[in-house]
């Protein structure tokens, strides 16, 4: 990958999950590094308890927000069935970072649709090399809080390496959009993983 | 100049101040709304800013604006747009003295509309100039272009940008306020031979607009934003590449919009063939596009929603003698229908250039295990919820119509409420209601309707009604508020986009004012007295109401939340199978309340057989 190449990134999840935060962390630190950044994400109707995902695109050759099947560079999914139904969009040799803890719809606990939940588990397992699987359960009991799940994540992509973005902008992004009582958990949420 | 992260509909709006707007008035509407709200939040203090009622007398009053020399923007969705058919399209006969542009959205897939319809069709029906922009930068830019032409020919113009470009984020450069152009009214001068639309008027002003559009195709050759792209070949290593050679000189590509883009990106450090950029698809630019083709053998057009460009092409072709074949939708090698996609572009540019993929190589491209369908609910303590289930007990064995309308309640069709029979267009449920009774008068019909709603287009639905004598409950769900679209103020709630707070328009005073001598009031959360309000009010004859009035979930802070006890849960579900709540899961044995997401409505305690809920 030439640096002309943009960074792609798809995040998923289930809306109300913060996805939405986390993207507007990555285009203000990506910003902060003069860094063209196109982004898309789900809106209006879908919010409402669906399947809600953002494309984002760092560098000046990306023309549309959106991202083809097969170039995201990394794919955050804050739920593990949603990070399988948007696996299509990662590269071969992309990483994804995506946290345990389904969420079940009320489709699946009326029965009307199916969730299995080990094979989602193990599908991922088995078929991502570049996997990192967050316990999002454990990261929650030990930061005190199931609110920061988004800087979580967004840690371990830094870590990842395929985010490509210095973590001092992010941080220095966190605490520009957060008020300050939350800047030390959110701190530690991103150095968690 | 400052550079700014900014949704595409914010960049309208700052693009619009930028222009000197003068007065914006618009109808919430997905994935139209943030524009009117931009305005709002970043009016410099000089630009007059509203909610109207619906589109209709948005546009009549930006007209009205307009007329005086102001600069007005309407803003609408695409189906908004059917509602301000009227006023549009007569208003292209009579013009405009400011510059007036209307701002539609396009919702191809459709992801949140009930239409795939095409504004660009609507142009060359109404004949007015349409603007077309492919990104969020250019969207800045391009409305600025759009109130310069508007003002300098005199007729109102079409901006329209699709969801993609709406709701796209890009970080783009915006002058400061400082920087904006001050355009100032100069008044409506009155001249009756100019703004009455009389016959006499109206045939001279159509010969006008005709000669005016045929020269338009010519200037609007000459717009930089309609271009050519030479083709060339694949870039080399470290190279920008423009310089190889073009290994298709006899294939070309037209696009527009979005797809333009995605084919831009399918191209990317690959040979690519001469690309035609088409950014006003009404006036066409006949001249540039007969230029394009001469010498080539075939295109393909790559565009979204109807083949405009490909019947534009076609007609060039014939009207110049060129021979060259046009493929796209007419041919089949676009898909008719539906949203453009990166990967729907990449498969039919390979196909068309017989190359072996532009697409991208998937890391897990095979078959997936099967996944839980997220179709979208109303949230959990959501009013609507609790006034469904309520009319559902109350009419429990009866034979029911429930006719369903636009907004979050239209979700009230998912199982398990099941309480949308149909749903057509704003405001239709309450004339479809009547429909279905004339046909069937042993059935209890209900129209469900939500306040923006029912201000909207609802109430000459109740006037209809009244004056046909018709069998009918009309249901209102007032949450006080338009939630849908993100939580505008309405009629209803008093408030104005310019901050003023009067006294609302009040529901219950409109519906006794047309005539309905039963209308009942009640809070949907009181479910015993919900289910009797329903019971009693709907056993009378003729036009009856009622108000289920009970503010949004989204916009109220929650005071408490339930749990279920485990000791008492007898496991039966009937919370969930009832309900639908997401707030409500399932352990294995017992019901279990996500506090994270429950606001403590209590609808699912009064539903429990155990008393198992608190």
């Amino acid at each position: 990958m030439s640096r002309k190449d943009p960074i792609n990134i798809i995040m998923c999840g289930v809306g109300g999950q913060g996805t939405i935060l986390a993207s507007r962390l990555i285009a203000a630190a990506a910003m902060k590094e003069g860094l063209e950044v196109h982004a898309a994400e789900t809106i209006g109707m879908a919010q409402r308890g669906g399947s809600v995902f953002t494309h984002i695109r760092l560098g000046e050759q990306a023309h549309a927000a959106q991202i083809g099947k097969g170039r995201a560079d990394l794919l955050i999914g804050f739920e593990p069935a949603e990070a399988v139904r948007m696996l299509g969009f990662l590269k071969k040799e992309g990483k994804a970072i995506v946290s345990m803890q389904p969420i079940r719809p009320v489709s699946a606990m009326l029965g009307m649709s199916p969730y299995p939940e080990e094979e989602i588990l193990s599908f991922l397992k088995e078929k991502v090399s570049g996997l990192t699987l967050v316990d999002s359960v454990r990261a929650a009991k030990d930061l005190g809080s199931s609110r920061c799940l988004n800087v979580v994540l967004l840690g371990a992509a830094l870590r990842s390496g395929a985010l490509g973005l210095d973590e001092e902008h992010i941080l220095c992004a966190l605490q520009e959009r957060l008020p300050e009582k939350l800047h030390a958990l959110n701190e530690r949420a991103l150095h968690y993983i | 100049m400052h550079r700014e992260f900014l949704m595409g509909n914010e960049a309208i709006a700052l693009g619009a101040l930028a222009a000197g707007v003068n007065f914006v008035a618009g109808y919430p509407g997905t994935p139209s709304t943030e524009v009117l709200e931009t305005v709002a939040r970043r009016n410099p203090g000089t630009v007059y800013v509203e909610w109207s009622v619906n589109e209709k007398a948005a546009v009549e009053a930006a007209a009205g604006a307009a007329y005086a020399g102001a600069r007005a923007m309407v803003t609408m969705k695409q189906v908004g747009l059917n509602v301000a058919c009227d006023p549009v399209m007569s208003l292209e006969y009579i013009g405009v003295k400011g510059g007036m542009v209307i701002m539609v959205a396009d919702d191809p897939g459709p992801i949140s509309s009930q239409t795939e319809q095409d504004t660009r069709s609507f142009a060359s029906f109404s004949k007015i100039p349409l603007f077309d922009p492919s990104s969020v930068k250019e969207a800045y830019e391009m409305i600025q272009e759009a109130f310069d032409f508007s003002q300098a020919y005199r007729t109102p113009v079409f901006f329209r940008a699709t969801t993609r470009i709406d709701h796209a984020y890009e970080s783009i450069d915006v002058k400061d306020p400082g920087a904006y152009l001050v355009h100032r009214a100069e008044g409506f001068v009155k001249d009756s031979s100019k703004w009455v639309i009389f016959p006499g008027l109206s045939v001279r002003n159509h010969a006008l607009i005709e000669e005016r559009n045929a020269a338009l195709t010519d200037t609007l050759s000459g717009y930089p934003r309609n271009r050519i792209l030479p083709g060339c070949g694949a870039a080399a290593e470290g190279q920008d590449g423009a310089a190889a050679e073009c290994p298709f000189p006899r294939k070309a590509v037209a696009s527009h919009g979005i797809s333009f883009m995605y084919t831009l990106d399918a191209f990317q450090g690959k040979a690519r063939p001469d690309i035609l950029r088409i950014a006003t698809p009404f006036p066409f630019p006949e001249k540039l596009a007969a230029d394009f083709l001469l010498g080539k053998e075939e295109v393909l057009c790559i565009e979204e929603l109807d083949p405009v460009i490909e019947r534009a092409l076609i007609y060039v072709a014939g009207k110049y003698g060129l021979h060259v074949r046009i493929r796209g939708k007419l041919s089949g090698d676009v898909a008719p229908s539906g949203e453009n996609t990166p990967d729907s572009v990449a498969s039919a540019l390979a196909a068309f250039l017989e190359e072996e993929t532009l697409s991208g190589e998937a890391a897990v491209p095979g078959e997936v295990p099967p996944l839980p369908v997220r179709p979208p609910v109303l949230c959990a303590g959501c009013p609507h919820r609790a006034s469904f289930y309520a009319v559902k007990q109350a009419m429990k064995g009866q034979k029911t119509f429930y006719g369903g309308d636009i907004g979050c309640y239209t979700l009230g069709n998912a199982q398990p409420l099941d309480m949308c029979d149909t749903c057509l267009c704003m405001g239709a449920g309450i004339n479809i209601a009547q429909g279905i009774g004339r046909v069937e008068p042993d059935t209890k019909c209900f129209a469900f309707v939500g306040d923006s709603t029912f201000f909207a287009s609802g109430i000459t639905g109740v006037v209809n009604a009244v004056y046909n004598q018709a069998d009918v409950t009309i249901v209102i769900l007032d949450n006080s508020t338009t939630a849908m679209t993100g939580h505008q103020p309405h009629p209803g709630t008093g408030r104005t986009m310019m901050g003023q707070v009067h006294e609302p328009v009040k529901i219950e005073r409109v519906l006794n004012a047309i005539g309905l001598t039963c209308v009942k009031t009640v809070d949907p959360l009181d479910l015993p007295l919900a289910v009797e309000t329903v019971k009693r009010v709907s056993s009378e004859k003729g036009v009856k109401a009622v108000i289920f009035k009970s503010p949004c979930a989204a916009i109220t802070k929650p005071d408490s939340r339930a749990a279920v006890d485990p000791d008492k849960c007898i496991g039966c579900k009937r919370c969930i199978r009832e309900l639908g709540c997401p707030a409500l899961t399932w352990d294995g044995n017992k019901a279990v309340i996500d506090s994270g997401q429950c606001t403590g409505c209590l609808l699912c305690a009064k539903v429990c057989p155990a008393a198992a809920i608190s």
